[in-house]
């Protein structure tokens, strides 16, 4: 598989680089599989590599409406943390999290994974103590967690204001040293490209528009491509999965659709190492290997499909981020853009078998979806091919919400909006 | 994105606070009806396309809105005061009107 080696980038090089192979073939559907997964984002790509890698399981098509990556894998901030309170996501983040240190080994595919930290800012003695409480557990379970001080805060991060002149004076901050950030794109091609290297067809511009039905089971998908049948179709659309139901016939989800806003600025000299986030709202931030800074808040707090957002946000994350760093007031802010989140109803995933005979469910990933995509697809890869959920996501099931076990990290109730 | 609110006129969204699904239905308040009340609190119709939706103008006259907005586009087609009398629009001068009355 080492197809990216010192000694073939320099033959290559010599070569004039003219005889590269596509990183994944661009075939047309057959007529049936034995696995169809619906979304060729981060999440789809990664079920099929883990499909065919860790289950042997290799007749299987990957259907994307659009361009490979075209959605939120590529529309993400890039940050990859397993800093969470609650047992079920640390130990399922921490899981991705472990998949991530190992990942351009695995794919043979540099996915720029950079363990330069996550630093999130306490703001208040009472947010310093909930911070404590938080580290507790993770350490608890495992996961690498301190406390830092505020002149521990300001070595590492020169630029941050920390005098107690600042809107909202740091007074700590809880750091996972093993956090950081990955170039998103190259995990979905890389991804891609083990699958498809394992017999994974891989269809762009396939829209699903139907399922076929074999009595009650899920026998297929009719898409813009022809009928496409299969033993089991999974689906990880994201944002989509509302759309994506419906079709199926399931009028209602604990889902929401929310367009999150996400901004660059131009490239600037190394000016922070780390990902850092505001402890007063909801403002995150870290640079990228080209120099520009990539941040983003919250959600435009209104369901939307558009992939774009309004105003309001974009002041409120500049203010914010004014707030952190006076000393960006000039930086230009180059592009922002918006991406659809599947805001589920207490801010964890489901990953499950069902809801109808013959499908596979991926979806609530709120906008937390990129770091979990390796553990996501090993788990969702689990569960589509022994027909139950593995223990990592065993507690992700979509009748929580009903039974009275929801996993609300955040405490914030049945309102995506807040999650 | 605007909001036009039947009282102050075209504003702008940053007025408003989104108080969620407009579809829902909430059961009368002695239900023991558990799955009606799971439904109410966790299931959404998500549509693409056109969304009932509450908001409030907080940043305004504070009434709450029912509004048609499309999920899409975010164009906004409806907007109308969530108490159905208000909806009418004589309700200002009907105050007037029993204020008059009195005097």
């Amino acid at each position: 598989m080492a197809e990216y080696s010192a000694f073939s980038l320099l033959a290559n090089a010599l070569k004039g680089n003219k005889d590269w192979k596509p990183a994944w073939r661009k075939p047309d559907p057959k007529a049936s599989y034995d696995v169809i997964i619906i979304g060729g984002g981060g999440h789809g790509l990664a079920t099929a590599y883990y499909l065919a890698k860790e289950h042997g399981i290799t007749n299987v098509a990957v259907v994307e409406k659009g361009w490979l990556g075209s959605g939120n894998v590529g529309r993400n901030t890039t940050a990859v943390r397993s800093n969470y309170l609650l047992p079920a996501n640390t130990r399922f983040y921490e899981h991705s999290m472990k998949l991530w240190e190992n990942l351009s080994h695995e794919l043979n595919y540099n996915v720029m994974f950079s363990q330069r930290g996550c630093l999130n800012l306490a703001h208040t003695p009472a947010q310093f103590d909930d911070y404590a409480r938080r580290g507790n557990a993770m350490r608890h379970l495992g996961v690498d967690a301190e406390l830092m001080t505020p002149a521990e805060i300001k070595r590492l991060i020169p630029a941050l204001d920390i005098s107690h002149s600042a809107r909202f004076p740091v007074v700590g901050g809880l750091m996972q040293r093993r956090a950081g950030t990955a170039r998103h794109d190259a995990v979905a091609w890389g991804y891609a490209r083990g699958a498809d290297r394992r017999g994974v067809d891989i269809i762009e511009n396939c829209e699903v528009t139907g399922f076929l039905r074999d009595g009650d089971r899920i026998s297929g998908v009719a898409t813009s491509r022809g009928d496409i049948r299969a033993r089991k179709v999974a689906v990880a659309v994201a944002g989509s999965t509302g759309r994506v139901m419906q079709m199926a016939g399931i009028e209602t989800m604990p889902i929401e659709s929310h367009v999150l806003q996400a901004f660059v600025t131009e490239s600037l000299k190394p000016f922070i190492d780390t990902v850092v986030t505001f402890g007063m709202g909801h403002f995150y931030m870290s640079q990228s290997d080209k120099g520009g800074l990539i941040y983003g808040g919250d959600i435009d707090g209104y369901n939307s499909y558009a992939q774009r957002g309004n105003l309001p946000v974009v002041d409120e994350v500049m203010s914010e981020m004014l707030a952190l760093f006076p000393g960006l007031a000039r930086v230009r802010m180059l592009r922002s853009w918006g991406g659809v989140c599947d805001m589920s109803m207490d801010g964890s995933p489901i990953i499950t078998t069902g809801p109808l005979p013959g499908m596979y469910l991926n979806c609530g990933w709120c906008y937390g979806g990129f770091k979990a995509t390796p553990a996501s697809g090993w788990c969702f890869a689990w569960t589509i091919a022994k027909d139950q959920p593995h223990d990592l996501n065993a507690p992700f099931t979509l009748d929580r919400f009903h039974r009275g076990l929801v996993i609300d990290d955040k405490g914030q109730g049945a309102n995506p909006r807040l999650h | 994105m605007l909001i036009t609110c039947p009282y102050c006129g075209p504003r702008d969204v940053i007025e408003f606070t989104y108080q969620g699904d407009g579809n829902r239905e909430r059961p009368d308040p002695a239900s023991q009806n558990f799955e009606a009340w799971n439904a109410y609190v966790y299931d959404r119709l998500n549509p693409a396309g056109d969304h009932n939706e509450i908001w409030q103008h907080s940043g305004g006259c504070r009434t709450h809105l029912k509004v048609v907005r499309n999920t899409l586009t975010h164009e906004i087609s409806s907007v109308a005061f969530m108490r159905g009398d208000h909806g009418r629009g004589d309700h200002g001068s009907a105050a007037r009107r029993k204020a008059e009355d009195k005097s």
